[in-house]
């Protein structure tokens, strides 16, 4: 610990490192401003990238930085998994490809954490981490050196456990949620049935009981070990019994707990760009968190208690003997004459034309409607998909102007004077269920009124129920028909129909 | 004394981010979402400093480096993709009227049902 925190030159200086985090953090809150409409929002991104260069550089800059080979390894391996992923990841695939990012994030927290408590352990009563000092006065500077034998404060200790704890729960809950979205592991839900609760609760506990341990001075790595693997499979525990209708939520959750447990990196390091940063993820992830359940007319905590999957699967079973035989089904040449007589066409996009990567099938299917004077929207459910905005982001890429896409306020009054609605994979968003059967699990859930419109085609693999495990009753509906089929080939397969009429 | 000021302004500064967190992002309009949650992702990638903090310390094992590797380059990981992945996304946002005029024939023929 030679370096004192004088500085030996003005670059590395407290002062001069800390005005840069300042920026960094300044261009963080610019770019998300940027971020809030489509016009800006590229450039806000970018702001926000050259915001995260500032703040890397301004850490290299500290004098107490070393080991540039570790540095370098490091930072290659990461660029060099990360960017052939995002370069090449399809759109379709993007949720995932959140949580996975999401997940690293997290892990990085957990391992920040653990090299934190082991540095604690053997060098015990030191101060670690001075970047950013004192703040910076002078007075304050003098007195940090002498800081820096009386330990590491309480709350430092609290703030990396809590870290640890929270990173571990994250990586390996976004770890199972891309697995889910994957199909590696199965999107139903898996859980320990009615004890669920109290295997997370009790994980929980003993998360808690080892962190506090650590906290008030129990040296043992293996105790932290401990904590990481108990906050593992809590994270786990947490995921598994969720169904994929609600994946959204918890991928929006987990991007929330990383900010969280990396504005404590932060404030255990006493480092400002990492708090503000974190802190603004842990916000804004809230934020969404809160407004997918909301739209889903689920609760947080019972989402996280893991309750829609027992209790979606058995009312799934039961509707499914209720209805069993009253489906009709269609076929492409019918579907294309049906369209091409129609006024008024409202497309409903789903999850199914996402993994079929139908969006273009659908482009072409619109402009060859739109050649006959159909007049064509698309009505977009705000957790269509696996995440809000899913919808938007595949039309946008197969060039569907804006001013076609209602969201679900705005498109419902349509219905009612609509012709002719195509649902191409989507299905609890459309349910009347959620209307008028105050047994189902997703009763009060704002749905898209399809049913209202006066004839529905749905594009569908098969049968099977969807990821919530609830039967849909629009299928039964005598108004609608079922085009069974592969969402993309289905869709040409109209499409080529229609060109021949 | 100190400590306690550096942890009292670390906490202001936690709790006015949290603040400018919510009123910057209450803003974004659906459309967004997806972008917002993967560039929010890419931002909290900002624990690589974390990293590259610990790993200029002194008296490091060979575990706490080889942890501190791999946290660097999960980093690095979180950083890099989520930036590039948010730009390829919103770049299809933006690319929506320039495009427009080379494509415009057919794309125009139905338009105007707003």
């Amino acid at each position: 610990m030679s370096n004192l925190p004088i500085a030996t030159s003005f670059l590395q200086s407290e002062s001069f490192i800390y005005v840069l985090y300042i920026i960094a953090f300044a261009l963080f809150i610019q770019g998300l401003r940027g971020l809030a409409g489509p016009t800006t929002a590229v450039r806000g991104n970018r702001i926000a990238a050259v915001g995260m260069a500032i703040a890397v550089v301004a850490t290299l800059l500290n004098p107490g930085e070393g080991n540039w080979g570790l540095i370098v390894l490091g930072v290659a391996l990461g660029a060099a998994v990360g960017i052939p992923a995002a370069r090449n990841v399809k759109m379709t695939a993007m949720p995932q490809m959140v949580a996975l990012f999401n997940g690293v994030g997290g892990g990085a927290v957990a391992l920040i954490a653990w090299v934190e408590f082991r540095h604690y352990g053997s060098t015990y009563g030191t101060r670690t981490v001075h970047i950013g000092g004192e703040l910076g006065h002078g007075v304050v500077l003098q007195t940090g050196a002498t800081v820096q034998i009386a330990g590491v404060p309480a709350y430092v200790a609290i703030f990396s456990v809590f870290a640890a704890i929270v990173g571990s729960v994250s990586f390996w809950g976004s770890n199972i949620a891309f697995g889910k979205l994957q199909e590696i592991i199965p999107g139903r839900p898996i859980s320990f049935g009615s004890a669920q609760q109290i295997v997370n609760l009790v994980l929980l506990i003993l998360a808690l009981a080892a962190g506090i341990d650590l906290v008030a001075g129990a040296h043992s790595e293996v105790l932290f070990i401990g904590m990481l693997i108990v906050a593992a499979l809590l994270g786990n525990a947490v995921v598994l019994p969720i169904g994929g209708a609600d994946m959204p939520v918890v991928i929006s959750m987990l991007n929330a707990f990383t900010g969280l447990s990396a504005a404590a990196t932060g404030m255990a390091l006493n480092n400002p760009a990492l708090i503000v940063a974190g802190m603004i993820v842990g916000a804004s992830g809230s934020i969404l968190t809160n407004l997918m359940a909301t739209a889903m007319n689920r609760s947080i905590p019972s989402i996280i208690a893991g309750g829609f999957g027992g209790s979606g699967a058995v009312a799934g079973a039961e509707g499914a003997g209720e209805h069993a035989g009253t489906v009709r089904s269609t076929s492409a040449a019918d579907a294309a004459i049906q369209l091409a007589y129609a006024n008024r066409v409202v497309i409903v996009p789903g999850y199914g034309m996402a993994v079929a990567q139908a969006q273009h099938a659908v482009r072409e299917l619109t402009k060859e409607l739109e050649k006959r004077q159909v007049e064509v929207s698309y009505a977009i459910h705000p957790v269509a998909g696996r995440m809000p905005g899913h919808m938007n982001v595949l039309l946008a890429e197969a060039d569907v102007p804006y001013d076609q896409l209602r969201e679900m306020d705005d498109a419902n009054p349509e219905f009612q004077r609509t012709d002719v609605s195509l649902v191409i994979g989507a299905n609890d968003v459309t349910n009347p269920a959620a209307k008028n059967t105050p047994s189902s699990p997703i009763y009060g859930m704002p749905i898209l009124e399809v049913a209202d419109s006066h004839s529905v085609i749905v594009i569908k693999r098969s049968m099977n129920p969807g990821f919530a495990g609830i039967e849909n009753e629009l299928y039964f509906d005598p108004k609608t028909a079922m085009l069974f089929g592969d969402a993309k080939s289905a869709v040409s397969e109209i499409t080529a129909e229609l060109a021949q009429i | 004394m100190i400590i306690a000021s550096t942890l009292t302004t670390n906490l202001a500064i936690l709790v006015l981010a949290g603040f400018i967190g919510f009123v910057v992002i209450s803003k974004v309009p659906n459309t967004l979402h997806t972008p917002l949650m993967s560039g929010t992702n890419a931002i909290h990638g900002i624990v690589l400093l974390g990293g590259l903090l610990l790993v200029g310390l002194p008296g490091l094992d060979g575990v706490s480096k080889g942890l501190l590797v791999i946290a660097i380059a999960f980093g690095t990981i979180n950083i890099v993709g989520g930036f590039l992945v948010t730009d390829r996304m919103l770049e299809m946002f933006k690319a929506k009227p320039k495009p427009k005029p080379a494509a415009e024939d057919e794309a125009h023929d139905g338009e105007g049902d707003s």
